[in-house]
């Protein structure tokens, strides 16, 4: 699905990514983990199109054949399929739910399968469905993760790339947006890469986990491997 | 009601009316990219013009005049975006001002050199100059029209806003334009569309002027676009219902300005709209509809 091979960002003067390699398989859900600066989210703007890619390789696999996404704008990328949820949630707060999801569809002209996509939106969530006329700024922090993750959906993403689910929500909301996730990746097999600062809660669900430090990836393996690893414990799970 | 009093109405609706046109722009322009279009004004002075040679040259049925002119206003416009504010995009605000103060300049003086220093008087056709008697009153036909096609344009650009997928995407951009870049929205292509549009409004607030007044001149842009600016700023600028009723409050207010007090405060109706203005930002500093500036979640 996504192929990065020595890529290197640079933000200002700042190297941020320093010969980052990295594969996602088709299915899969990946997972960076990493300190506060290490990279994270540069990456997931690289892969976006909405950062210059200094130099490296970045290759998305579609239907008609791989596509180099450091040439591609943000507009093309997100009709190719790379679908952004960002930190923050930053949903739109002073237009309505309904409004919200409308956008994360707004490349698509084929307004049936828009309405197909919300409604499937509103069946899961149906909190956001009861509220859909309101602001969505009136919603709590966790219904505003799911109407974003409800607008990202509704593009219909190959790729779903995830900066912080997790961030700002209660430990029991974070589990339900986790079990969302997976419930998604099994039964429509989205394919994932989720940034996350809650190491723990990312390896026990990525089938393939990177660790980033300073720019570089330091470690990779699957989730299970990089769960049992000393050297990850004690940097990234470990208490106190 | 006195005869007077119903023409120093029908007076207010009618000017309000054309700093509600100019200042819609304004505020639709600065509510996307944050950026004051200097050079807005001066879309009223190319909307006059092309009424002019449009009527002069007696090529087109006067009907067809004021979609011309929409049509016209519209690529102007759209053309300052392209020419003077795309070349400096990711340039620091400030430039942005520069760039549509000099956009002005450039556009008053080209007006100079091809069109001529000299005023120009021009009648429009006969319809509009028909007067209508109203409670006593001897009231011009075209005061009468242009609140009426003002009223109509605020309702259809109003409905665009909220009902389309582009306006929506236009309160997306307005709103986060970072997460709306995420929506695969090409801010570029909407900055275009809010430049145009409301170059097409300013373009018909300049027909409506000339028909009014009569008389047209290459640095006829710059007052009333002045005027419908601080216009925006008292409704709230970014909002667009408070442009529509800034426009109103100030047009009203100068007609009242004009028409109560004795004759001889007259010349200094523009002060009293300047001094109006800052009265009402001590009250309000973000104007009637204007929302504080908050901090995002």
């Amino acid at each position: 699905m996504l192929r990065v091979e020595d890529l290197h960002v640079t933000r200002g003067r700042t190297k941020v990514l320093d010969g980052i390699d990295l594969t996602v398989e088709t299915g899969e859900i990946a997972t960076l983990i990493g300190a506060n600066g290490a990279g994270k989210t540069t990456m997931l703007m690289a892969l976006s199109g909405l950062l210059p890619v200094a130099s490296g390789r970045l290759e998305l696999n579609t239907p008609d054949g791989p596509l180099d996404i450091a040439r591609t704008g943000p507009v093309d990328l997100v009709r190719a399929g790379i679908v952004h949820c960002p930190e923050g949630r930053q949903i739109f707060g002073r237009l309505t739910i309904e409004e919200n999801l409308q956008l994360g569809a707004y490349l698509s002209d084929d307004r049936a399968g828009v309405a197909r996509a919300v409604s499937g939106i509103y069946d899961r969530f149906p909190i956001l469905g009861e509220r859909r006329a309101m602001k969505a700024g009136n919603l709590s922090g966790g219904e505003q993760m799911m109407l974003a993750i409800g607008r990202a959906l509704v593009a219909e993403p190959k790729l779903l790339l995830l900066d912080e689910p997790s961030l700002g929500l209660a430990p029991q909301i974070t589990e339900e947006i986790f079990g969302f996730l997976e419930e998604l990746n099994r039964e429509q097999e989205v394919t994932m890469l989720i940034v996350e600062q809650n190491a723990m809660l990312a390896l026990e669900l990525a089938d393939r986990a990177f660790v980033l430090e300073t720019g570089r990836v330091v470690l990779n393996g699957t989730g299970k491997e990089l769960l049992d690893d000393p050297a990850v414990y004690e940097a990234y799970l470990g208490v106190g | 009601m006195s005869d007077y009093l119903i023409q120093q109405i029908v007076n207010g609706l009618s000017l309000g009316s054309l700093y509600a046109l100019v200042a819609i722009g304004f505020s639709l322009i600065y509510g996307v990219i944050r950026l004051v279009n200097f050079a807005h004004g001066d879309l009223l002075m190319i909307g006059a013009f092309m009424t002019f040679g449009l009527v002069a040259s007696d090529l087109v049925p006067w009907a067809a005049i004021p979609l011309l002119v929409l049509a016209g206003g519209f690529l102007a416009g759209g053309l300052i975006e392209r020419v003077a504010f795309r070349s400096i995009s990711g340039a620091p605000m400030i430039t942005g001002f520069i760039v549509t103060l000099s956009a002005s300049v450039a556009i008053q003086n080209l007006a100079l050199i091809f069109l001529g220093s000299q005023p120009r008087n021009f009648n429009f056709p006969e319809v509009f100059r028909m007067r209508l008697p109203i409670g006593g009153a001897d009231v011009a036909l075209i005061d009468l029209v242009i609140p009426a096609v003002t009223l109509l344009c605020a309702l259809a650009l109003t409905t665009f806003i909220r009902k389309t997928r582009a306006g929506i995407a236009i309160r997306a951009v307005a709103e986060n334009p970072f997460a709306a870049q995420l929506m695969g929205i090409s801010i570029g292509r909407l900055v275009f569309l809010v430049f145009a549009v409301g170059g097409a409004l300013a373009a018909l607030a300049g027909l409506f002027w000339s028909g009014k007044y009569g008389q047209i001149n290459p640095l006829m842009g710059f007052l009333p676009g002045l005027k419908a600016f601080v216009a925006t700023i008292i409704g709230g600028v970014g909002s667009l219902p408070g442009a529509i009723v800034g426009g109103y409050i100030l047009g009203f207010s100068e007609i009242a300005f004009v028409g109560f007090l004795p004759p001889e405060y007259s010349g200094y109706r523009d002060a009293f709209v300047f001094g109006l203005l800052i009265l009402i930002l001590l009250v309000r500093p973000q104007g009637l509809f204007g929302e504080a500036e908050q901090e995002r979640a």
